[in-house]
């Protein structure tokens, strides 16, 4: 693999997408969020396995911390109850905090691993929770020359 | 020659498909019907203010002003509540863009591939395994996705809810994951104030007609346990049948039922009186007052002293007299009017009987 791409947006303007390749949610532990960890035959000749399991174990790993039953989401719980949950005006949640940490983490993410495949992650937040997308885009040799149709990704912003 | 796309930036839930009604540039969220929720509204803040006016003046000047305080602080949660609830997500998952959903049903088509052509391709379920038990998910036709766990499809928002409770037309919204536990608090805390005002409403009205109140309730409760002992008043403040050393009362059927129903619906006994019974009486002038005397040769005059009242006499003499007149011959009976206890106060039958003895005697 020899494309660079110097940033997504170049990856998303001039690459053609061929696939999109969906992670389901994994229910064997109940309701929590999680991802299944199994290697879509997709990415075979894409991306080495140990770096998209890690990905998704790091992923997995931020949900669990998000959802997680206890001391702080107690106190966290018991003060909003009594101020009438007007304090969720001015403070951020845990589950708010952790989906930030994960979109800045899929960001570099995509940033180092994926975009240089060729791949691109999206945030699960943005597909209701239910699905890890990745977009497969055309294995290029080049980045520049290529006057290729700029197919935007769905949701993309327009300019 | 490159289609010139005009584009404008939009708001996300402009563009939501679902029949919810969005508010302040889609920071709420509600059904599209909204009649029901706007009577919620007005039942809440009708019986509140009529609370407010009319019971918390004499309330906060007679008991306490922390009670209208309070009762304050709790509307104010309960409407926090009501409006949590209806205006926040309740939970809506996303219908699925067009790639996921062609995605999905190239794996039902691979799933179904063993379908001999010509039958019904079995319903569109997916298994999963959750703590060692199947569950079946569900396709949804509408949002083009497998339904996770616990969610529905809402048919009146159409939308799938995680976590589907229920489409509450009180509060104007589906009940779901992210606002259940408004919705739970909103009706508990609308409970307490609903107990709170009624509780004041009552005493209120206690505190006017108090006593009235206490002893009139009090003394009902008290008679009704002693007719279902088949008890009288005396009894029970004597403690006759009460005790471990007392005989039983002998007159309980030992059924509350029995005892309530003889007392209570037990035969209408006659008086025994016969007040309008017609009689005759006496009323020569030689008649004078008879005197509580135990000898016999005391002289009538002497016991003018006592008052002459005609027809009152007590039960025992009666008895007595009427025992006595009713079975024994005239001689018996002057001989015990001595002897017998005569009362201060005249009677008939001993001035009748010291005034032939008197005549006897002249």
């Amino acid at each position: 693999m020899t494309t660079e791409f110097h940033n997504l947006q170049e990856l998303r303007h001039s690459a053609s997408l061929v696939t999109k390749v969906f992670i389901q949610r994994d229910y064997s532990e109940g309701i929590v969020c999680r991802f299944l960890t199994k290697f879509p035959s997709e990415l075979d000749n894409r991306i080495e396995r140990s770096l998209f399991d890690e990905t998704v174990k790091t992923l997995n790993s931020y949900y669990v911390e998000a959802e997680k039953i206890g001391g702080q989401s107690y106190l966290e719980g018991c003060l909003a109850c009594c101020t009438a949950y007007i304090v969720f005006l001015c403070m951020e949640t845990r589950y708010e905090k952790v989906l930030k940490k994960i979109s800045g983490y899929i960001q570099e993410q995509n940033e180092k691993v994926y975009a240089p495949r060729g791949l691109l992650l999206t945030d699960p937040i943005e597909r209701g929770m239910r699905v890890l997308e990745i977009s497969v885009f055309e294995d290029q040799g080049s980045v520049s020359s290529s006057p290729s149709s700029g197919m935007s990704l769905a949701g993309g912003s327009a300019r | 020659m490159s289609a010139v796309m005009i584009t404008r930036k939009v708001r996300k839930w402009e563009k939501l498909p679902g029949k919810n009604t969005f508010c302040c540039d889609g920071r709420v969220m509600m059904a599209r019907q909204k009649g029901v929720f706007y009577l919620t509204m007005f039942l809440i803040i009708g019986t509140c203010s009529l609370f407010f006016a009319f019971e918390c003046p004499y309330l906060a000047v007679h008991l306490s002003p922390a009670i209208p305080v309070f009762a304050a602080l709790l509307f104010l949660f309960v409407m926090a509540m009501l409006l949590r609830t209806s205006f926040s997500d309740p939970g809506v998952l996303p219908r699925a863009l067009p790639e996921e959903a062609s995605f999905i049903e190239m794996e039902i088509e691979a799933a179904n591939v063993n379908v001999p052509a010509g039958q019904r391709p079995p319903p569109r379920i997916r298994n999963v395994q959750i703590n060692n038990q199947i569950v079946k998910l569900k396709y949804c036709y509408t949002c083009k996705i497998f339904r996770p766990p616990r969610a529905s499809h809402c048919s009146i928002c159409d939308n799938c809810v995680d976590r589907f409770d229920h489409h509450c037309p009180w509060v104007g919204n589906c009940v779901g994951k992210r606002n259940y536990r408004y919705f739970y608090l909103f009706t508990m805390s609308l409970s307490l104030l609903t107990i709170y005002i009624f509780t004041f409403d009552i005493v209120h009205v206690l505190l006017v007609c108090f006593f009235t109140l206490w002893s009139v309730v009090g003394l009902t409760g008290f008679h009704t346990y002693l007719i279902s002992l088949n008890q009288t008043t005396n009894e029970d403040i004597k403690g006759s049948w009460s005790g471990k050393n007392r005989v039983q009362n002998p007159y309980s059927h030992k059924n509350i039922i029995k005892n309530c129903c003889e007392v209570l619906c037990g035969p209408t006994y006659p008086s025994v009186l016969d007040r309008r019974g017609l009689m005759l009486e006496d009323i020569s002038p030689s008649v004078t007052p008879a005197a509580p005397s135990s000898s016999n040769p005391t002289p009538q005059t002497t016991k003018t002293t006592a008052p002459l009242i005609p027809n009152e006499h007590t039960p025992d003499d009666t008895h007595k007299s009427i025992a006595a007149s009713a079975e024994e011959s005239p001689s018996p009976r002057e001989e015990r009017s001595p002897v017998s206890k005569v009362p201060p106060l005249a009677s008939p039958e001993t001035d009748a009987e010291t005034s032939l003895a008197k005549d006897k005697a002249h």
